[in-house]
């Protein structure tokens, strides 16, 4: 290729071409983009917004710039708070990268909470296989609620859309009934957890200031670093991504489609299932009768998505996520609105669809680019137009 | 000689690609004007501005020398120019009638639609040209020559005098070609100017008079048809010499590799697809199904590979009933299939090069260990060797997506992956379409490498110069129905032709599962 003849800033045009093209690069863009929308709504009701960043500094780092003090139990409070956040993030982002819509997070979710409780209230208190054993429990009762929709998608080509909209439902009002049949519950509690199945930890606690922060932490992360073995280094994991990228094509190469979205499913239901064990077990002493839904499931869609449905962006973006939420207290107490976090994270999720935008862009800019180069070789005559036309690819989309 | 049409210096970009660059077209009042040109070349991209379906970044168009600004095909329409697109835009159950009229209707006093003078102008139409269309024929169950009359009629009824032919023979049969190519004459007689796009050389040595040869988006040249040779007009098409017949040896046929027996399949609309066919495929040849696009030929495929039930019948693979198998047990037991769309079923469009190349042999080793961990390094050396053996050129190697790569390395990756499979049988479905001569020139010579190479191959193509080229023997389908089989070096394209549309042949061998054919020399 002769580039010897490109403009000067040609450099430059492809550094934003690379940028826009990077989903990472683009969700960056898109958090920031948040930020600063929210800065200037907080002007615009007249506060000032450094409460804001204040707020978001003492939930990062423990640090309140205002008073001069430091307490590490605000960095433990943000990473409970993301925890479930970072899991129904995961179980989003598993079943999207098989080309399913997991809505149901938030339903997978509460049968993970419930049968975790049921764990903690009827197992015998033994030491650490109390709780191992409520993790388990919450996992499968995840798995099955997960495994269930999977199943009437393959078999039934029923929506899982739909399917999970409905269990979300199923569980929380299942969830409701059966925790009230525990002897010693009322309306909205069950009667309190032996030590045995809480999922406190000592080192953790101690490092944070007697913070919430709970052997939940390990076990997320340990789900972060599962989540991107089994999806980038597996055999099942090519066979998902194949199927979630082109049933068809799948299908025709012998991969069993119906059964790789069930198992999606269950591994979807799995992560959702911990989440709720980790509320349950590590925020809670006491079983809950849900009164209303926690949405960590709808939240952690918010996740996945800002995460590219990757193990590592969806981390990160749950702990974006959990600051946010846990810096609201902070930030009413700088007479900042805190709704403005929740306006924060909307706007995000909206943003976020600036990759599509982000895409038409960049399509007007190689059209320009050719365009471009077309002119100068007009104008020196030199060099053949065979050359761009070769270099461009996928042309031959447009004729025939 | 007056213009009816003059193009003058139009440009337009896609992003990625010129798709015209700085094309003059002039096409005089009254004459066949070929535009010739490879897939790719900027053929129908040019008629699309012309009829208003694109806005050209530069140039400008002038009709009978005065300029006008084509907004959109009601313009166009209203302008008198009139297209004849390659695939056809009827409704199918709905009339011929109906379907001329559909958004100019005639009404009467009352408002409603005044099906009667409609039919009575179709039919005058008709006539006038000879286009023999029953107006009161529901589309569905007209031949698609029919339906193409019945486009044709509907541009004559909103009075075009300029006719656009967007590759209308692609879907024809040979006989049905000759139809059309009498129809365009007659046309002309009447006074229409016609601009006929194709890439066949024959069809414009037929009825053209001048040709205007396109390649890579820019004019090559403007030549008189009947002073210029096909072997020229290819030349300047290709950019080279063209071979036009494929060298290849003497088959030698082996025993039976595919046995289809009493093969029945149903399409996806529940009604018969394929019926009662049976075919045998042997070690060492390549046996073509010719048949027009939507024949049974696609569902006849599926159910080899697996893809679709089987109502009765068998399959048998060396021997072996495989009918009831799963897509993977076939494949393992050594069925390849290159498939007619590579985009929907060859490939992954978001995955890698690398990681499509494995689309089928993931699960082995050295791809895949015992315990389900796959092994990138060997996924890369799989995918260099291929690049380098099949010559597939992406921009990033074996890092390239799919998608970012041209149709025809697509098709050579998918090609390379099934050639690699060493399979007993290899299925290759249009293995040319959309492509450019080069690439075509380089898949047809490894399909003949890998018959000799003692490979049993069965090929589906709506192009019968291909089917006739490459193939050994040649099988007949119509209406999912085996109508005939021929050997390939006895062959004659009137005859195929006439089995295509359905008429059994005297000279064809007797079909079914155990006759042997001429082409066995054994």
């Amino acid at each position: 290729m002769k580039h010897t003849k490109e403009p000067a800033h040609r450099g430059k045009t492809d550094k934003l071409d690379s940028l826009l093209a990077n989903d990472n690069a683009v969700s960056v863009i898109v958090v920031l983009l948040g930020l600063l929308f929210g800065t200037l709504l907080i002007i615009l009701v007249g506060k000032n917004p450094s409460g804001m960043y204040s707020a978001m500094l003492q939930t990062l780092t423990g640090l309140d710039i205002e008073r001069g003090t430091w307490n590490a139990r605000y960095i433990g409070e943000w990473l409970t708070a993301s925890l479930p956040l970072i899991l129904c993030g995961l179980s989003f982002g598993f079943a999207a990268r098989t080309g399913l819509f997991n809505i149901g997070a938030e339903g997978q979710y509460i049968a993970g909470l419930t049968a975790a409780q049921f764990v903690a209230l009827y197992f015998p208190p033994i030491p650490i296989l109390h709780w191992v054993v409520a993790l388990i429990a919450a996992a499968i009762a995840g798995a099955l609620f997960g495994g269930l929709v999977g199943w009437l998608k393959a078999r039934f080509e029923v929506s899982e859309v739909v399917a999970t909209i409905m269990l979300n439902y199923i569980a929380f009002f299942l969830s409701r009934w059966a925790t009230m049949q525990i002897p010693g519950s009322n309306t909205y509690k069950t009667p309190s957890f032996p030590a045995s199945a809480m999922l406190t930890s000592n080192v953790l606690q101690s490092l944070t200031n007697d913070s919430r922060l709970n052997i939940g932490f390990w076990v997320t992360i340990l789900c972060c670093i599962l989540y991107w073995f089994i999806i980038e280094k597996t055999k099942l994991g090519f066979e998902l991504r194949a199927t979630g990228y082109n049933k068809e094509a799948a299908r025709c190469s012998g991969i069993k489609v119906t059964s790789r979205i069930s198992i999606s499913m269950i591994l979807a239901g799995i992560f959702a299932g911990l989440a709720g064990a980790i509320v349950a077990l590590g925020s809670f002493s006491y079983g809950r009768v849900l009164a209303g839904l926690d949405n960590y499931g709808f939240n952690g869609i918010a996740a996945a998505l800002v995460g590219n449905n990757t193990g590592l962006g969806t981390f990160l973006a749950g702990l974006l996520f959990g600051m946010l939420a846990s810096a609201q207290p902070l930030m009413q107490s700088r007479q900042i609105p805190k709704e403005i976090t929740w306006i924060i994270s909307g706007l995000v999720v909206v943003l976020i669809s600036l990759r599509a935008g982000a895409k038409l862009f960049l399509a007007w800019r190689a059209k320009n680019k050719v365009r471009m180069r077309m002119e100068i070789q007009t104008a020196s005559g030199a060099s053949s137009s065979e050359d761009s036309l070769n270099s461009g690819n996928g042309g031959q989309k447009h004729n025939g | 000689m007056a213009y009816a049409i003059e193009m003058l210096g139009i440009t337009k970009v896609f992003p990625g690609i010129i798709a015209n660059d700085n094309i003059t077209l002039r096409v005089q009042e009254n004459e066949i004007h070929a535009i010739l040109g490879e897939n790719g070349a900027g053929k129908s991209t040019l008629m699309s501005v012309l009829f208003g379906l694109y806005t050209p970044e530069e140039g400008k168009i002038l009709l009978r020398g005065k300029e006008v600004h084509i907004k959109d095909p009601n313009h166009a329409t209203a302008l008198g120019i009139g297209m004849v697109h390659q695939h056809f835009k009827l409704i199918h159950n709905y009339t011929v009638t109906e379907n001329i009229i559909l958004g100019n209707e005639p009404r009467d006093r009352l408002g409603n639609i005044d099906l009667k003078t409609a039919q009575k102008e179709v039919e005058r139409l008709s006539n006038m040209y000879r286009l023999e269309v029953d107006p009161q024929a529901v589309i569905e169950d007209i031949t698609v020559g029919m339906q193409q009359r019945v486009e044709i009629l509907k541009i004559l009824y909103r009075k075009a005098d300029i006719l656009i032919f967007d590759e209308p023979t692609a879907v024809l049969t040979p006989q049905e070609i000759d139809e059309l190519m009498a129809i365009l004459a007659r046309l002309k007689a009447e006074g229409k100017t016609i601009i006929l796009i194709t890439h066949k050389l024959r069809e414009i040595k037929q009825v053209a008079s001048r040709c205007t040869i396109l390649r890579r988006g820019k004019v090559i040249d403007t030549v008189e048809v009947d002073k210029t040779s096909e072997s020229e007009m290819a030349a300047m098409m290709v950019g080279r010499a063209v071979q036009f017949q494929i060298k290849k040896a003497e088959a030698h046929p082996g025993p039976v590799v595919l046995s289809l027996q009493d093969l029945s399949v149903k399409n996806s609309r529940g009604s018969s697809a394929v019926d009662n066919f049976s075919l045998d495929v042997r070690k060492g040849e390549i046996v073509g199904i010719a048949g027009v696009d939507g024949n049974g030929q696609s569902e006849l495929i599926e159910a080899i590979v697996g893809l679709r039930h089987v109502e009765s019948g068998r399959i048998l693979l060396n021997g072996q009933d495989v009918t009831s198998k799963s897509i993977a047990e076939r494949i393992r037991m050594g069925v390849g299939n290159v498939p007619e769309d590579r985009q929907k079923h060859g490939l992954v469009l978001d995955f890698r090069l690398d990681e499509n190349l494995i689309l089928k042999t993931y699960a082995k080793p050295p791809f895949c260990s015992r315990r389900g961990l796959l092994n990138f390094g060997a996924i890369r050396q799989n995918s260099q060797r291929l690049i380098e053996t099949f010559d597939i050129r992406a921009a990033r190697g074996p890092e390239t997506k799919a998608r970012e790569m041209s149709g025809g390395n697509q098709q050579k990756a998918v090609i390379a992956r099934e050639i690699d499979l060493s399979p007993e049988l290899l299925l290759i479905s249009q293995p040319t379409r959309g492509l450019d001569v080069g690439a075509i020139e380089y898949i047809h010579s490894r399909i003949i490498a890998e018959r000799d190479k003692g490979r049993a191959i069965l090929l589906v193509s709506f192009e019968l110069d291909e089917i006739m080229n490459l193939c050994d023997r040649i099988a007949a389908i119509s209406k999912g129905e085996a109508v005939g089989i021929v050997d390939a070096k006895q062959a004659d394209e009137r005859e195929i032709g006439a089995m295509m549309a359905g008429l059994r042949s005297l000279h064809t061998s007797e079909f079914g599962g155990k006759a042997t054919s001429p082409a066995n020399p054994s």
